[in-house]
């Protein structure tokens, strides 16, 4: 019935823009990772933010090329509107005049400044504190103005309330959750008030979200769907079956799936799928100092001690060329990822020149250096020198696509005679930071290791910050240090500081791009592998998708609609 | 006659377990050979446990002695070659990344088996043994049943979780890595499965020592350990076998989702419950891979209880005079 | 018996407690973190004023207590205001979810429903085919319906419900649509269609679950009919002229159901616990999920609750499994 409205409809009016809000029905989506609470700033999980996206809007939002597009804000503050105060030490946001929550009282700027207290009150472990970094204090200018001033020039101002990990919440309703208060506050956290185009109906945490039309949303004849249910649970191969071929389900998220599976499923013609491509990149990591088993635990992967080949610049460069990293994209990854040859291959400006400078496999060139640099073949064809083996460690977290990754680059760095165990985390372990876990990324027992990172805002300057000598794990930090590399270099800790004082756009390109070359193409410590994206299906009745890789995938929901 | 004149067991029957239940008195060791020669015709006669044999025999011949005559190696990735249908190179195809499934099936039985058979036994050991000393010893049975209880209880993930964090650094170093790993996943499932056979046996044995001949034969002054090893165990058997069988089911079984906990072999490393895991995805597209290490379990699970109950009519006394 | 049960009662509660402790600490001294899920982007600072908001900053016996104070104390206080309306709480803290940051005991009454219908229908069709079949296959021990029984119950058993269940699913939901592949929780049986969509959607699930139940229980119920049907008690009985259908049913039947009995007293808890793999592949969502989900993201609370009920459930039912060891057998004796 729904269907036959919609076919109607879309024969009858020229586009989805003039749509009437609410004709289409209902849409269902399927997260196979559940929802366990709708407060961003209580969980910074894609599972948890892309769901309450719905319902609560922060001031901007960034676009899949990086630019930002005001949400809530009338525009994006900036040097030349003087939205940014010429020292860097302010930025001032005004809202779009009108707006209402969905309880229908009206937005003003004490929510957005109530906003930064709630998550900057102590006591309250709000996740996306450093976001609010160097803010020492917010000013509400007038009912439409609100000015963040900050305790040092900020070259990198447009990070609060910016993107849906900040959104605005509503005063009136959280103004009892201040502090450790926050931790109890169980029905804002599950249903909070927003100014999206949805309001929670229903929250099952870990099940199931159900929404509907937020009548006093402020754009006309959005939203088409008038409810929206968002299901978890099962796993990506079940969610790409209920959407691709049963099409129980519109839409479904994050299908991290072999490439020879999926193909098949879209061939049946009921669903597409669209991958979008944020900053998340699978790397390898190459430990700069000593795992050694026979050391003692709290110097083991210390500085104290160098690591015996991985410090030899031939044998970094080495593993990187053996690897095939578009076949390898195209064998386990398929369109959830490309080959990439940086750690940052987004915004473009921030990428290297030479996107493709390590796709050429080479092994007999990686032979070839590792022969120049004194590595010879021993007697069972491992190479050698001076007593000290290419043996290595190589770990990963518990996935099938990386066990399958991991098989090859064993495969591929056996053929230049490099010798590799493999071993995988649970990947709450691997990802955890509990001291007395000698698994964690961070301890990195290992000579090598493989995971995701990655930054959410389109400048990479704190994200490049993680490789400075301080951030190094180790004993005297409770083993928390960001740079599980152990990578050290003064040389990169002076140009990271010029570039946290540089405010030209440009300028600040070419630094970072240097920056990061060190890591990757010039040094080879870290090598870069798989430029992942999000890979989601929808059926082919579902319109209006815009993949966006900084924001998630219902970032445009209120311009989704049925098409036939 | 009214049921409840009915006695439970007849006296009859308490008479007739006397001899059932104490075959080899001192006298009559010298007739074991004669007496094991007899288990064996009982077992021949047994159709069902003589083929389960045979293709037992068969499947650890393929696991043992296969990896010798098809000598590709399990772990190798040929791209060229990767989902390779059934042909001479490859004779039951490959995976995804190109490994050969039979030398895959062959190095995962290997495993698997081992694990499932070692496995078993420590959980089936253990908990005979609980069952045994709580069933039969007043004074152990509240301490045994609580400890029971508490293994029952406890959450399995965080437990095997932290023995790999405990041990899987000083097992390999001892033991080396292969064998480290093995007695870590040996004993993690047998740790933490022996609770359901402790029970079972526990029940059975609390009834069977209120019997007529178990008290004969304590006023005859048999020691208790001979008591439990001659008159009780044997009574107690056919259950035990019963959970011996399932139990090497999950044990392999089990071992696939240890190694999501990394704490199996290493990735690259088959066996059949991972074999089995990994496949499921791909099930429609190549039905051959879930089919043949699912089709390998069955088998050998099914191989193990046709045995086990040959086994146990050969040894029962009241069957083999049929 | 009566004595015995009290006894046994009383000796519970340090069981249980010693019971919670241990659970406790394992779960402390697993390497798993609580903020393991947490994107690697939140610098280390951060994370650290997240661990305090969580209370992870105090000593574990501190923690320890104030969980066994929420447990014991606060929610039956607020249970009681919840049902007679009173307010005796006065806001105390409950025991509080890492993960979603509410109370434990609202999630847990959320996943009941679909964890009893499903694992619970199941664990009952399980009983209640496997026991005709134990019986039946015991009576006519190497008939063809014993050897197909045999053979279906050792295949069930020995194919994991991660491969039966998909097969259905690829079967019966993809090919044949007859069956929806993903359970819908919010569905209320209000009506006779809402109670066909209810029994459709529970088809599934409950026969990959019952098929697994029945083929252990069928066994256990066979192998011990074998071992009573070969008594002389039964030729005795026979002998005296009682009718066939009396001496297996009434005397072999109730000699055979000790172990039988512990099995399923064994399996009732885990109806509770749920079916992890079974309601992950079929979308379930109930108690099984809640605590594997929980478990990977190192939701103290959450798992400690869900196992300490579960404890107090195994408690209960060996408890159960022993009085009526001692209906079925008289001669058992406890004192």
């Amino acid at each position: 019935m729904n269907r036959l409205a919609a076919s109607a409809l879309a024969f009858l009016v020229a586009g989805p823009a003039l749509a009437e809000r609410g004709s289409d029905g209902q849409l269902r989506a399927l997260y196979w990772q559940a929802a366990m609470v709708l407060n961003p700033y209580l969980s910074t999980s894609a599972k948890d933010v892309e769901p309450a996206g719905l319902a609560v809007e922060p001031l901007a939002i960034v676009e899949d090329d990086g630019t930002l597009t005001p949400r809530l804000a009338l525009e994006i503050p900036s040097v030349e509107n003087g939205g940014i105060a010429d020292d860097y030490r302010s930025i001032t946001w005004k809202l779009k005049p009108g707006l209402l929550w969905s309880d229908g009282t009206a937005v003003t700027a004490d929510d957005v400044k109530f906003t930064a207290d709630y998550c900057m009150t102590p006591g309250f472990g709000c996740a996306v504190l450093s976001e609010f970094e160097n803010i020492s204090s917010v000013e509400v200018i007038d009912p439409t103005t609100v000015r963040i001033h900050f305790d040092q020039p900020k070259y990198k101002p447009l990070q609060a309330f910016v993107g849906q990990r900040t959104p605005i919440l509503q005063k009136a309703q959280f103004a009892a959750c201040l502090g450790p208060a926050g931790a109890s506050c169980t029905d804002q956290n599950f249903g909070p008030i927003g100014t999206g185009p949805y309001k929670v109906t229903n929250f099952r945490p870990g099940d199931v979200v159900q929404f509907e039309i937020n009548p006093h949303y402020r754009e006309a004849g959005k939203p088409a769907f008038s409810t929206v249910t968002i299901k978890g649970g099962g796993n990506a191969m079940a969610a790409a079956r209920a959407v691709l071929e049963t099409a129980e389900f519109d839409f479904a998220w994050n299908l991290q799936l072999a490439p020879d599976i999926i193909a098949p499923m879209v061939d049946q013609g009921k669903g597409s799928i669209v991958a979008s491509f944020g900053s998340m990149v699978e790397r390898i990591e190459l430990n700069q100092t000593d795992p050694g088993y026979d050391l003692p635990a709290d110097e083991r992967s210390t500085i104290a001690h160098p690591h015996p080949f991985l410090t030899d610049p031939a044998v970094r460069k080495a593993l990187s060329m053996a690897i095939d990293r578009p076949l390898l994209a195209e064998l386990t990854y398929g369109p959830a990822g490309k080959a990439t040859c940086s750690i940052v291959p987004v915004p473009p400006g921030f990428a290297p020149a030479d996107p493709e400078s390590c796709f050429a496999q080479d092994i007999a060139g990686a032979n070839e250096v590792l022969d120049q640099a004194g590595w010879l073949p021993g007697a069972n064809g491992t190479r050698e020198k001076d007593g000290v083996a290419l043996s290595l460690d190589f770990q990963t977290s518990v996935n099938s696509v990386r066990q399958d990754v991991q098989a090859l680059i064993k495969q591929w760095w056996s053929e230049i005679g490099v010798e590799t165990q493999l071993k995988t985390v649970e990947g709450s372990v691997f990802f955890g930071g509990d001291q007395e876990n000698p698994d964690s990324l961070q301890k990195f027992h290992a000579d090598a290791q493989m995971y995701t990172d990655a930054f959410y805002l389109p400048d990479p300057a704190s994200f490049l910050n993680k490789f400075v000598c301080a951030s190094i794990p180790s004993p005297d930090n409770q083993w928390q240090g960001k740079n599980p590399v152990r990578f050290c270099d003064p040389a990169f800790d002076e140009q990271i500081q010029v570039l946290h004082q540089t405010a030209d756009p440009t300028e600040r390109q070419d630094l970072a791009r240097d920056l990061e070359a060190t890591l990757t193409r010039d040094g080879h410590f870290m090598l870069p592998l798989i430029h992942r994206g999000m890979v989601s299906a929808h059926v082919d009745t579902l319109g209006g998708i815009s993949p966006n890789g900084w924001e998630g995938q219902l970032w445009n929901i209120a311009d989704w609609h049925r098409v036939q | 006659m009214t049921d409840s004149d009915m006695p439970r067991r007849s006296d009859a029957d308490r008479i007739s377990d006397i001899p059932a239940t104490m075959p080899i008195e001192p006298e009559m060791i010298g007739e074991t050979r004669s007496q094991w020669r007899d288990v064996w015709r009982q077992f021949r006669s047994h159709r069902g446990a003589v083929i389960a044999l045979i293709l037992f025999v068969g499947i650890l011949l393929f696991v043992s002695v296969g990896p010798y005559l098809w000598t590709i190696d399990p772990t190798y990735v040929d791209i060229r070659a990767r989902n390779s249908g059934f042909v001479a190179a490859h004779p039951l195809g490959t995976d995804q990344l190109g490994r050969d499934i039979l030398a895959r099936l062959m190095a995962g039985g290997r495993v698997s088996i081992a694990v499932g058979l070692t496995a078993m036994t420590i959980a089936i050991t253990l908990g005979s043994f609980v069952g045994l000393m709580s069933g039969y010893f007043r004074r152990l049975d509240a301490p045994l049943m609580r400890l029971t209880e508490l293994f029952l209880a406890l959450p399995l993930l965080p437990l095997l979780l932290l023995m790999v964090t405990l041990f899987r650094e000083p097992l390999s170093k001892t033991f080396g890595p292969a064998m480290g790993i093995f007695i870590l996943i040996v004993s993690a499932i047998g740790a933490t499965s022996w609770m359901q056979s402790a029970r079972i046996v526990r029940g059975d044995v609390l009834g069977l020592k209120e019997r007529e001949f178990i008290l004969a034969a304590r006023s005859i002054g048999t020691s208790s350990r001979r008591m439990i090893l001659r008159h009780v165990l044997p009574n107690v058997l056919s259950p035990i076998m019963v959970a011996a069988t399932l139990g090497i089911a999950t044990a392999i079984i089990t071992e696939s989702a240890l190694s999501f906990l990394g704490l199996g072999f290493p990735p690259d490393f088959p066996t059949w419950g991972r074999l089995l895991f990994d496949a499921v995805d791909q099930m429609v597209l190549y039905p051959s891979r879930v089919i043949l290490p699912g089709l390998f379990i069955s088998l050998t699970v099914l191989c193990v209880n046709y045995i086990g109950d040959g086994l146990r009519d050969a040894m029962d006394p009241r069957i083999r005079g049929r | 018996m009566l004595n015995f049960a009290i006894r046994r009662l009383l000796l519970a509660i340090p069981t249980l407690l010693f019971i919670s402790l241990v659970i406790f600490l394992l779960l402390e001294a697993s390497p798993g973190d609580p903020l393991g899920n947490v994107p690697l982007t939140i610098p280390p600072e951060v994370k650290e004023k997240m661990r305090e908001a969580l209370g992870l900053g105090q000593a574990w016996y501190i923690r320890y207590a104030l969980w066994l104070k929420q447990f014991f104390w606060v929610e039956p206080v607020y249970w009681w205001d919840q049902v007679f309306g009173t307010d005796f709480s006065q806001d105390a803290q409950r025991i509080i979810s890492f993960q979603s940051r509410s109370p434990v005991f609202d999630v847990i009454a959320q996943r009941l429903p679909q964890t009893l219908t499903v694992v619970g229908m199941s664990y009952l069709v399980g009983i209640l085919i496997a026991i005709p079949i134990g019986i039946l296959s015991a009576y006519k021990q190497y008939s063809w319906f014993d050897q197909l029984g045999t053979f279906v119950s050792m295949i069930g058993f020995s194919m994991p419900t991660f491969f039966t269940g998909v097969v259905l699913i690829i079967i019966f939901g993809v090919k044949l649509q007859w069956f929806p592949s993903v359970y819908d929780t919010t569905l209320q049986v209000r009506d006779w269609d809402s109670l066909v969509a209810q029994i459709r959607q529970m088809v599934m699930p409950v026969t990959v679950l019952a098929l697994y139940n029945a083929a252990q229980i069928s066994r256990f119920m066979r192998a011990s009919m074998l071992d009573n049907l070969g008594q002389d008690y039964v030729r005795t009985a026979r002998a005296k002229g009682l009718g066939e259908r009396k001496v297996v049913l009434k005397h072999v039947l109730r000699n055979s159901l000790i172990p039988v009995i512990t099995v399923i007293a064994l399996g009732l808890p885990t109806v509770f616990g749920g079916a992890i793999i079974t309601e992950q592949v079929f979308k379930v969502n109930g108690l099984g999920q809640l605590l594997i989900s929980a478990i990977h993201a190192n939701d103290i609370p959450m798992v400690l609750t869900l196992t300490f009920i579960f404890a107090i459930l195994i408690v209960a039912f060996t408890l159960i499994a022993d009085i009526l060891y001692g209906i079925l057998d008289p001669r058992i004796r406890y004192d």
